[in-house]
C-alpha cells in the first residue's frame, strides 16, 4: 500500500485519537474502534486468523520502557518457498497517532520473514502484527504494551545531535555469510524521524515532519526487504531482517525520506562474513 | 525573611506521618490540595528547598516528587522548578507568600520533565518572566502533548489546569538574574540528563542549584545523552559550590559522593551497555541483562533502570 495511503488514514486516526478522554473507562472501546477503521482500511471483509502460530508471533515489552524506543521483534514461521510464503507483514499500533505504522514486504530470497525494529509508543495499546501469506491468508498476533508514564515520551532525547548526523548510515552482518542459508543483517538509519505532530499551542513552535518513508533492500539485485514506513519508527531507525546469500553479491539498502532525500549503502558480502 | 515558619514547621514533623498514609492509600484519590501543604526548609539564608518524595508521579502525590524552591532577593524571588502539577505550584506559591511579600519575578524551569514543570500556571498572576533552556521550548513543543496526556491519564481531575507554560527567556550559555542585592547565575549545559539542562547558581551563599543533573538515592534517569552527563558529572566536580541541590532526594553534605555515586552507576551503564553492543547482543537482549545487581542500590530501580539501558543501547550502538 502506498505512504500517501497511510497517513490519510493516520490524519483521521490521529483526529479521533485526540478526541478520545484522558482516563477511566471509555478508554478501551475508542481503542476497538480505531482496530475496525484501520482493519477495514487496509483489508476489508478478508478474514484474519488469530490462531497465528506457526505463521507469525510478536516480541513486544509488556510495559515500554522508553516510549521512544519500544523493541518489537517479529519471527515468522514459514519457510519462504516461493510455493507459499510470507509477502507482507503490517504493523499496528492501535492508538498511535498513525496506526498503520510500517508495512515490510518480503520475497522468497528473504529466507525469513522475520523482522526486529523499535517504535514509538504514545499509549497503552494493542501492538499487532499481521502477516500476509502469499496465497493470501492473513494472520494476526497481539501484544498489549502499556506506555510508560512519567518524563517518559516518544520524542528524541538529543533533537541537535540527531539532526546533525543525518543520513548517515550502518549496514552489517550479524553472523557469518553461509551460501543458501539465511543470514541476519542490520540495517541502522541516522535520522530524527519527526512526526511534524508536535506543536504546542503555546509555543507555538513545532518540529516540521521529516521521516523516513521507504527502504529497500536487495541482495544481487533482487529485492529482499522494501518497507513503507512513518513516524511511528523510532529515531535512528533500525531493522534486523534476513536475505539467503549465495556465493558473492552486493546487498544494498536505498532509503528515501519525506523531503525525498535519498540515502544508500551498500556491503559486498563473502562466504566468511561482511566486508564494507 | 529568615523568620522561622511556624506552619512550615509543624508539617514538617508531620511531613514522615502523611507520607507513610500516601504510601498506604496507595492509588487512592488524593487529599485536597490545602491538605498536602507544602514543606519548604531555608537551608541557607534566602535559599528555601521543598524536598520531593522519593515516589514516581501518582494521583496520590500529584507530582510532589521533585525538589522545588525559591530564592528570595532584595526586590524580588526567583522560583525553581514548580512541580508535576498545578496543585504543587499553587502550594509552592503559598510557601513563597508565608514567608514574603516580595513579588516573584522570575520562575525558572531546570529542565523539561514533568515534575519540574506543570505547576508553572500557579505563578501566571504574579507576571513573572518564565526562564529556560534555549533548548526548553523546542523540547516542551515535543513532548507537551505527550506529558499533557500521560498527566491527565495518571492523576485525572486533580490536575487540571496543569498547563505547558513556555519560558519567555531563554539561557543559551550562562545569564544573570537580579533579584536586587542577590545575583543569580543560570548556565545552560550541554546534552546531559536532558538536552536542556539548566543550572543556578547563587554565589552570595555559594549554593549551586543542580536539580536534575544530580540524582540522591533515586536511580538517574538518562533522557539527554549519557556520555554527555559523564562529561557534564566531571566539569561538576571541578566546582567548589558550599552546598548543591539534588532534583530528587538531600544532596547534603555529601554531595561529592552522591555525584560519585552517580557517575559510577551511568560508567557502569557505559561499560555493560558497550560489551553488549561488542557482544550482538539485541537492544532487547541488554535490556534484560546489563545492571541488574544495580538494583539493591536504588530506589526506583524497577521504574527507570531498563529506560536507561534503552537510552544508552541506542546513544552507543552509534559509536565507532
Amino acid at each position: 500500500m502506498s505512504v500517501r495511503r497511510s497517513l490519510g488514514a493516520a490524519a483521521i486516526l490521529a483526529m479521533v485519537a485526540l478526541h478520545v478522554p484522558a482516563a477511566g473507562a471509555a478508554e478501551a472501546e475508542p481503542a476497538a474502534d480505531i482496530w475496525h477503521m484501520v482493519r477495514t482500511s487496509l483489508f476489508g471483509n478478508r478474514p484474519i486468523s488469530e490462531q497465528s502460530e506457526g505463521v507469525v508471533e510478536l516480541d513486544a515489552p509488556a510495559r515500554a520502557e522508553d516510549a521512544a524506543t519500544v523493541p518489537i521483534a517479529i519471527r515468522t514461521k514459514l519457510p519462504q518457498n516461493p510455493e507459499r510464503y510470507v509477502r507482507r507483514i503490517y504493523l499496528v499500533i492501535d492508538r498511535n497517532p498513525s496506526p498503520v505504522g510500517a508495512t515490510f514486504t518480503f520475497t522468497p530470497e528473504s529466507g525469513r520473514a522475520d523482522l526486529e525494529t523499535r517504535v514509538r509508543i504514545e499509549e497503552y495499546t494493542n501492538v499487532r502484527a499481521i502477516a500476509e501469506v502469499s496465497d493470501g491468508s492473513l494472520y494476526m498476533a497481539t501484544r498489549y504494551v502499556k506506555a510508560s508514564g512519567g518524563c517518559s515520551a516518544p520524542a528524541g532525547k538529543d533533537q541537535a545531535a540527531a539532526a546533525a548526523r543525518l543520513g548517515k548510515m550502518k549496514l552489517k552482518l550479524d553472523e557469518a555469510a553461509v551460501p543458501g542459508k539465511p543470514v541476519q543483517a542490520q540495517l541502522m538509519i541516522s535520522h530524527p524521524n519527526n512526526s511534524g505532530m508536535a506543536m504546542d499551542q503555546l509555543t507555538r513552535l513545532y518540529t516540521p515532519p521529516h521521516f523516513v518513508r521507504r527502504i529497500e533492500v536487495t541482495y544481487a539485485g533482487r529485492p529482499v526487504l522494501t518497507a513503507e514506513v512513518d513516524f511511528t519508527i523510532s529515531e535512528n531507525p533500525n531493522f534486523r531482517f534476513y536475505f539467503v546469500p549465495r556465493g558473492e553479491g552486493e546487498l544494498k539498502a536505498e532509503v528515501v525520506d519525506t523531503d525525498d532525500l535519498k540515502f544508500e549503502s551498500s556491503i559486498a558480502v563473502r562466504r566468511e562474513g561482511a566486508g564494507s | 525573611m529568615n523568620r522561622p515558619n511556624r506552619k512550615s514547621a509543624a508539617l514538617f514533623r508531620l511531613g514522615p506521618v502523611l507520607l507513610a498514609l500516601a504510601c498506604l492509600s496507595g492509588p487512592a484519590p488524593a487529599a485536597p490540595a490545602d491538605e498536602l501543604a507544602l514543606e519548604v526548609r531555608e537551608i541557607a539564608p534566602g535559599i528555601f528547598v521543598h524536598p520531593g518524595r522519593q515516589e514516581d508521579s501518582s494521583a496520590a502525590n500529584l507530582g510532589d516528587i521533585a525538589n522545588l524552591g525559591f530564592v528570595v532577593g532584595g526586590r524580588c524571588v526567583a522560583v525553581i522548578d514548580t512541580g508535576g502539577s498545578l496543585a504543587v505550584g499553587r502550594e509552592l506559591r503559598e510557601a513563597v507568600r508565608r514567608v514574603t511579600p516580595l513579588p516573584v519575578c522570575y520562575v525558572i524551569n531546570t529542565h523539561v520533565h514533568p515534575d519540574h514543570i506543570f505547576g508553572n500556571a500557579a505563578f501566571a498572576a504574579d507576571a513573572p518572566v518564565y526562564v529556560g533552556h534555549q533548548r526548553l521550548p523546542a523540547a516542551l513543543a515535543a513532548r507537551g502533548r505527550n506529558y499533557r496526556h500521560a498527566l491527565e491519564r495518571d492523576m485525572g481531575e486533580p490536575a487540571a489546569g496543569s498547563e505547558i507554560v513556555p519560558p519567555t527567556l531563554t539561557v543559551r550559555d550562562t545569564l544573570d538574574l537580579d533579584l536586587g542585592d542577590r545575583v543569580l547565575q543560570l548556565r545552560a549545559w550541554p546534552t546531559a540528563h536532558t538536552d536542556n539542562d539548566l543550572t543556578v547558581f547563587d554565589p552570595r551563599t555559594g549554593t549551586l542549584w543542580l536539580s536534575d543533573l544530580l540524582f540522591v538515592r533515586r536511580i538517574p534517569v538518562v533522557d539527554g545523552s549519557l556520555k554527555g552527563w559523564l562529561v557534564a558529572i566531571e566539569e561538576m566536580q571541578r566546582l567548589q559550590p558550599k552546598r548543591v541541590i539534588a532534583g530528587h532526594g538531600e544532596a547534603g553534605a555529601a554531595w561529592r559522593e552522591a555525584l560519585a555515586e552517580q557517575a559510577r552507576y551511568l560508567n557502569l551503564l557505559l561499560a555493560e551497555v558497550r560489551q553488549a553492543i561488542r557482544e550482538k547482543k539485541t537492544l532487547q537482549q541488554a535490556v534484560d541483562t546489563v545492571g541488574l545487581a544495580e538494583r539493591e542500590r536504588w530506589l526506583l530501580f524497577d521504574g527507570f533502570h531498563r529506560r536507561n539501558v534503552t537510552a544508552a543501547y541506542a546513544e552507543l550502538e552509534w559509536e565507532d
